[in-house]
């Protein structure tokens, strides 16, 4: 399946679009009125292109149907739910039948091959389990791979970092910046990643995060850091990158993914910028046409070298709610945590804030002084200080005050890392 | 020549960090000789001269503060009206610059010591020593 032609794999997904499409209609109000009022009925879908005729489902649209008005079967077919947070809003229901489960743990278990794992491996889950797709999402993929799975899920960092020598976990499964706070825990506890454990791979997602904090993991802990995506409203983790870490494989059986212009909707070019969407193609008990799940990636149809012709997505820039506007300019936080992970005399762990003096929007970036960085000298701090400023100029276009903070002063997340804090009223 | 070895630390600018630095040497028996704070904007730097530097180190740095280890000079002043300029002037005609320097009162002795870093410990050491200026060793600091 993986090494599929790509004409066949476009074949196959026409089929189970006009399935999907079908389906929806039949089996879902919601749909039968989006369609509706779109002009459109599942006899319109002919070819593939023909996707562009359906409306666009976005987050809202859960919101407003909480908590099932989107699941086209009973509710007897689910045998899981998971919930979103719901910290942006009102949380999100998703449920799943047996099936949906399956391809869930499909999809895994074939990133997880890819990256290189198998029954010898024992995976550390350290992602939360519970109402959060991650702990459970990983869990299955792994042991549907025959590895041994450690469901450590979050905190007590000094007890995963005990197991993670004990039981000799191979990979573990978490946020990066959950993993910068291990190996910082195990530095502290005179263990060295590196040297001390048999970890060699680290699955690290839930969170936008940069090639350079991906360098300074590799560089510091000897391990292989792989990108890992998805979101709970179609399913949880899906997708990594492969062995060759360039881009990451989006099972095309599965999910039809399109890039779109934010503004106007229009698919744009392979290579471009834009907004992904994504359809479920084997999803039964709330399957998404169409759905805008916010994030922005640029999309590669080319084969892989490792030879899966699935389409990639070439990592995740950012989400359009992440994105800070400041004086009118564009900012992601994942540009700034670039900039960052370039500069060895500052640490890994970063915090954002922004404020309004007056009419004018200011930022602060607090960073924490590594010792390599500390001199004795306050002109040399000054100048540190000077320099990350002037890099986050090149890159923001936007001045940005730099604070150099104590090591250990900015808070360490478990989960999900909270690192804008705009005090802005709006 | 062994030189003396001066703490410095890296300090955010906010109540309870002086205290939390006096109250972690204190725990350790380590006792400041002198020491001085340089303060700029939202953080500073603290510098002293303790009497014994690897144990203080070790110390704040198990504290988690960020704090490394220079090399300082540490000369003895006449305690009268001139006293610096002596010293600092044979710098200056030496073309060695300081980078920064404070200066304390001995209780036993009648001298005052200056604590300088410089950018050329070596030449700094030969210029005051063919001077005739008494250039204190870490044993000594030890002892005072």
């Amino acid at each position: 399946m993986e090494r599929m032609p790509a004409e066949d794999l476009k074949a196959l997904q026409l089929d189970r679009l006009k399935a999907i499409t079908r389906y929806v209609y039949d089996h879902s109000s919601f749909y039968r009125q989006r369609f509706a009022e779109a002009g459109v009925t599942p006899d319109d879908v002919k070819e593939l292109d023909d996707i562009t005729k359906l409306p666009f489902t976005r987050k809202v649209d859960l919101r407003n149907t909480y908590p099932t008005g989107m699941f086209c079967l009973p509710k007897n077919w689910v045998v899981r739910y998971h919930v979103s947070s719901g910290t942006t809003g009102k949380p999100t229901v998703v449920g799943y039948t047996k099936g949906d489960i399956e391809t869930w743990t499909e999809s895994l278990a074939r990133a997880l091959t890819s990256i290189g794992l198998g029954r010898n491996d024992v995976i550390q889950v350290g992602y939360g389990y519970g109402l959060f797709t991650g702990g459970l999402g990983l869990h299955y993929g792994a042991e549907r791979i025959g590895a041994a799975v450690l469901p450590t899920s979050t905190g007590n960092t000094e007890r995963q970092i005990e197991l993670m020598q004990d039981l000799e976990s191979t990979a573990i499964a978490c946020t990066p910046s959950y993993f910068l706070h291990i190996a910082e825990v195990a530095e502290r506890m005179g263990i060295s990643i590196r040297e001390d454990t048999k970890l060699r791979a680290g699955i690290f997602g839930a969170e936008p995060w940069s090639l350079e904090t991906r360098r300074r993991i590799e560089d510091t802990t000897g391990i292989k850091a792989y990108d890992i995506y998805g979101t709970s409203e179609i399913s949880g983790p899906l997708f990594t990158e492969c062995q060759h870490q360039n881009g990451i494989h989006v099972w095309a059986d599965m999910f039809l993914i399109e890039i779109i212009d934010p503004k106007t909707g229009e698919q744009v070019e392979d290579g471009e910028q834009g907004e992904l969407v994504v359809t479920t193609l084997n999803k039964w008990a709330m399957p998404l046409i169409r759905y805008r799940i916010g994030d922005l990636t640029i999309k590669e149809s080319e084969p892989c070298e490792c030879g899966r012709t699935h389409p990639r997505i070439m990592r995740i820039l950012g989400r359009t709610d992440d994105m800070l506007v400041i004086r009118g300019i564009n900012v992601f936080p994942s540009q700034i945590e670039s900039v960052l992970m370039n500069i060895p005399e500052v640490g890994p762990h970063y915090q954002i804030i922004v404020s309004r003096e007056g009419a004018l929007d200011v930022m602060k970036v607090r960073v924490e002084l590594t010792d390599r960085g500390f001199s004795d000298r306050i002109g040399d701090l000054m100048a540190l200080n000077r320099r990350i400023s002037k890099e986050l100029k090149n890159v923001l276009n936007i001045s940005a005050e730099v604070e150099l903070v104590e090591p250990g002063v900015i808070p360490r997340s478990e989960g999900k890392a909270k690192r804008v804090i705009d005090t802005r009223k709006v | 020549m062994s030189e003396i070895k001066q703490i410095s630390l890296f300090v955010e600018n906010r109540p309870g960090r002086m205290a939390k630095v006096s109250k972690t040497l204190s725990d350790a028996g380590v006792n400041i000789r002198a020491m001085t704070i340089a303060e700029a904007g939202d953080f500073g730097v603290i510098r002293m001269v303790v009497d014994d530097p690897q144990k203080g180190y070790e110390v704040l740095r198990n504290s988690g503060f960020t704090v490394s280890m220079t090399d300082v000079l540490a000369v003895e002043m006449r305690d009268t009206p001139g006293g610096l300029y002596e010293i600092v002037s044979a710098l200056g005609e030496s073309n060695i610059n300081i980078d920064y320097a404070y200066a304390f009162v001995t209780a036993k002795s009648e001298k005052a010591m200056l604590i300088m870093r410089v950018d050329d410990i070596e030449a700094a050491r030969r210029t005051l020593s063919s001077r005739g200026v008494k250039i204190a060793t870490p044993e000594e600091i030890q002892k005072i």
